[in-house]
């Protein structure tokens, strides 16, 4: 009796394996990150794959909703010794943020008035805002920050307070800058989460910052995480152009162009 | 000025623009843009005052001038009197019941086609429930050629897109061969490349074009590069089947697109006389989306579909082999979630088929849209039903280079299946050659005979 639920339940496994058509292109994958070769039922895709799918997408839809892990940013941070600022921006929920990308580039009237108090003039000021990934950069501001700030400071770079801010996107590093008179702004972002990249951080940085840039006006260094651009070479891209940016008296569109050295 | 007055309240509209966008269903773009209607009565009264609108009208008041914008004196300019004749004396409300008119079918259709302005396809949509833009565009045929047919009745083709993020090419190989293996690429082999750089998109394109000779595949192909950057390689000889431009509903737009309507026709001629179609010459391959005009900050108080049909006005003046609506891609600050993105697409797809275009669309979403493959199901489903041109090809819905989700091979056969629809005639002839039943989807020994070819091909 045994035996024959033991045999059932292995042809049952067997016949279920046999439904799911090979697909005949496994020795492809190696060449690509795309998802070939998954192979099908009747025309679907295979339940296995779906769900690896399914998650993959749980992950990115909850880092859209992930929150800016303001305590802990505050406990690591500490370690730099310089002034903190918690900000937030017009977009007072995540539907706001998503739906009104322009109240996420301007700063709320207390935040504006925050800034009043820490004007003294600066080379750099850095930006920690959630972006469409808090995750990102509870995940990897602070380690980034701990290669880029002691640099920095051996180039004699002065720094303004940090700055962390809710529900932002990235022109409003503009006014905080530019309330905080500095001349160089570095804005650290939680990017539009992929599906194998729920994790991944930006980090925009603009020469002269002030109110009513555009993109043009700004270099971007992307996909900062374990898995992408990993900590040590964006630090050193990030100081490489800040260097050439104070240089040349320019960032963006200008400054890459002639950047040899980006990859 | 027009007005309807609900109970005691009279709204009113102060021109043809603003009852449009006040007439148009909700989406966030329009609420961006602040034109959207602010209650939902408004709305309906807006619906109400633009049904007794005379057709006619929209040859007379323009929405956007025609002295400051090329696509409204092309629109003007190009507008068919003889063909428009018929549905002259009709209201945009009478229009609408017309076209669904048991008497309204392929043929009288398609003598409308150039009598129609894309501002009346706009107007009629927004009266229109979803149900009715089917109903509607599943009357519309329109097949074009260039070595295959897309576009016939009961036919249903797939742009195979083998995207890879650092544009490698046995990444993008793998991708294609797999995409041909489950029958996409019928409307077009066409890949997005990472980089606009001139030599990347050379050696893709002697890839696709190597692949297709080798194999003698009956479809073409198309590295979707800026137009400037296609004529450049056109000049240096490159083997260039399809011209792909995005292009925008007004002028503004696509000048931040680095185009106009000069440089267009200088590409089209140029792609024209290159004569590498078998058994036709549709040469030009465009894509749109809602939202790209207020993107662009250039909508003039438009709103965004309205922006969008009149991309299509551009569009046909080329005689395009696909245009593709790429609904989802824009993200929700436009179209904010699954509800949004298939309205849209069902407006896109039945305000091109009444102009007379191949219309595609990408069903597709982006990770910060409230959105998910549900509403992808959906919406293939139902543009599956309306007799859809064709839609996006890519390995398990996930496109590694432009970071959204599209539609899968598989999804491509579900729709054959549950449908009976079939790949372009060519197409599914050489399927069968190659061993692969493209409705049932099986395949027999000659396939790895074929797997065999390409894969040497490729190592």
């Amino acid at each position: 009796m045994k035996f024959v639920l033991i045999f059932n339940r292995v042809y049952q496994f067997v016949k279920f394996v046999s439904i799911i058509k090979p697909d005949p292109l496994v020795s492809l994958k190696e060449f690509t990150a795309a998802r070939i070769a998954i192979g099908r039922v009747g025309t679907s895709i295979p339940l296995k794959e779906f769900q690896e799918f399914k998650l993959a997408h749980a992950h990115a839809r909850d880092a859209v909703y992930s929150v800016l892990d303001i305590g802990g940013l505050l406990n690591s941070l500490k370690v730099f010794k310089l002034p903190i600022l918690h900000l937030h921006s017009n977009a007072i929920s995540r539907h706001k943020y998503l739906t009104r990308p322009d109240f996420g580039r301007q700063l709320d009237e207390e935040s504006t008035s925050q800034l009043k108090d820490y004007s003294t003039s600066a080379d750099i000021a850095i930006i920690i805002a959630d972006g469409l990934s808090a995750t990102a950069v509870n995940e990897n501001a602070f380690n980034l920050l701990e290669l880029l700030i002691p640099m920095f400071l051996d180039a004699k770079l002065k720094l303004s307070p940090l700055c962390l801010v809710e529900q932002g996107r990235v022109a409003i590093g503009d006014d905080i800058a530019y309330g905080l008179n500095a001349k160089f702004s570095i804005v650290l972002i939680g990017e539009r989460p992929g599906l194998s990249s729920a994790d991944s951080m930006g980090a925009y940085l603009t020469y002269n910052p002030r109110p009513g840039l555009t993109d043009e006006s700004r270099n971007c260094i992307s996909n900062i995480r374990p898995q992408g651009l990993t900590h040590k070479p964006a630090a050193d891209k990030i100081l490489y152009l800040v260097n050439e940016a104070f240089k040349r008296k320019v960032s963006g569109v200008t400054l890459k162009d002639n950047a040899g050295l980006l990859g | 000025m027009y007005k309807f007055t609900v109970r005691n309240i009279v709204y009113r509209f102060d021109d043809l623009k603003t009852l449009l966008a006040k007439a148009s269903p909700y989406r966030t773009g329009d609420v961006l843009t602040g034109v959207c209607a602010v209650s939902y009565e408004e709305r309906v009264a807006a619906q109400i005052a633009l049904a007794d609108v005379p057709l006619k009208t929209f040859l007379n008041e323009v929405i956007i001038p025609y002295e400051q914008d090329e696509i409204t004196r092309l629109i003007i300019d190009n507008h068919d009197a003889e063909s428009f004749n018929s549905i002259s004396n009709l209201t945009v409300g009478e229009f609408r019941d017309w076209l669904l008119s048991d008497e309204t079918d392929t043929a009288i259709l398609k003598s409308i086609e150039a009598g129609v302005t894309p501002e009346m396809t706009a107007a009629v949509s927004k009266l229109m429930r979803n149900q009715d833009l089917i109903a509607v565009a599943k009357k519309c045929e329109v097949a074009t050629r260039f070595r295959n047919t897309i576009g016939l009745k009961g036919h249903f083709s797939t742009r195979l897109q083998p995207n890879h993020p650092t544009d490698d090419l046995k990444g993008i190989a793998a991708s294609m061969i797999e995409g041909l293996l489950y029958g996409s690429g019928d409307a077009v082999i066409g890949i997005n490349p990472a980089t606009d750089s001139p030599a990347v998109v050379m050696n893709l394109l002697k890839l696709i074009d190597t692949v297709r000779q080798q194999f003698d595949i009956p479809t073409q192909s198309c590295v979707l590069s800026h137009i400037t950057t296609t004529l450049e390689l056109i000049n240096k000889g490159a083997p260039v089947d399809l011209c792909f431009q995005s292009i925008g509903g007004t002028e503004k737009t696509n000048s931040s697109f680095g185009i106009n309507l000069a440089l267009l026709d200088e590409a089209y001629e140029a792609t024209l006389s290159l004569k590498r179609g078998t058994v036709g010459n549709n040469v030009m391959y465009f894509e749109t989306g809602q939202g790209s005009e207020l993107s662009a900050n250039a909508h003039h108080g438009v709103d965004q579909q309205t922006c969008e049909a009149r991309a299509y006005a551009i569009a046909r003046k080329y005689k395009p082999l696909l245009v593709n609506s790429v609904v989802g891609f824009i993200g929700p600050e436009y179209l904010y979630d699954g509800k949004q993105i298939i309205r849209a697409a069902l407006e896109d797809h039945f305000c091109g088929k009444l102009l007379g275009l191949p219309m595609g669309v990408d069903i597709c979403y982006t990770n910060h849209a409230e959105a998910d493959q549900d509403d992808m199901d959906n919406l293939l489903t139902l543009l599956g039903v309306a007799g859809c041109n064709f839609i996006m090809g890519i390995p398990g819905s996930d496109d590694i280079m432009l970071n959204y989700q599209s539609t899968s091979f598989h999804d491509a056969l579900y729709l054959r299946k549950v449908l009976g629809l079939r790949p372009a005639p060519e197409f599914e002839q050489w399927l069968m050659k190659q061993g692969i039943n493209s409705i049932n989807f099986t395949n027999g020994n000659q396939l790895h005979e074929f797997i065999g070819k390409v894969t040497k091909l490729l190592k």
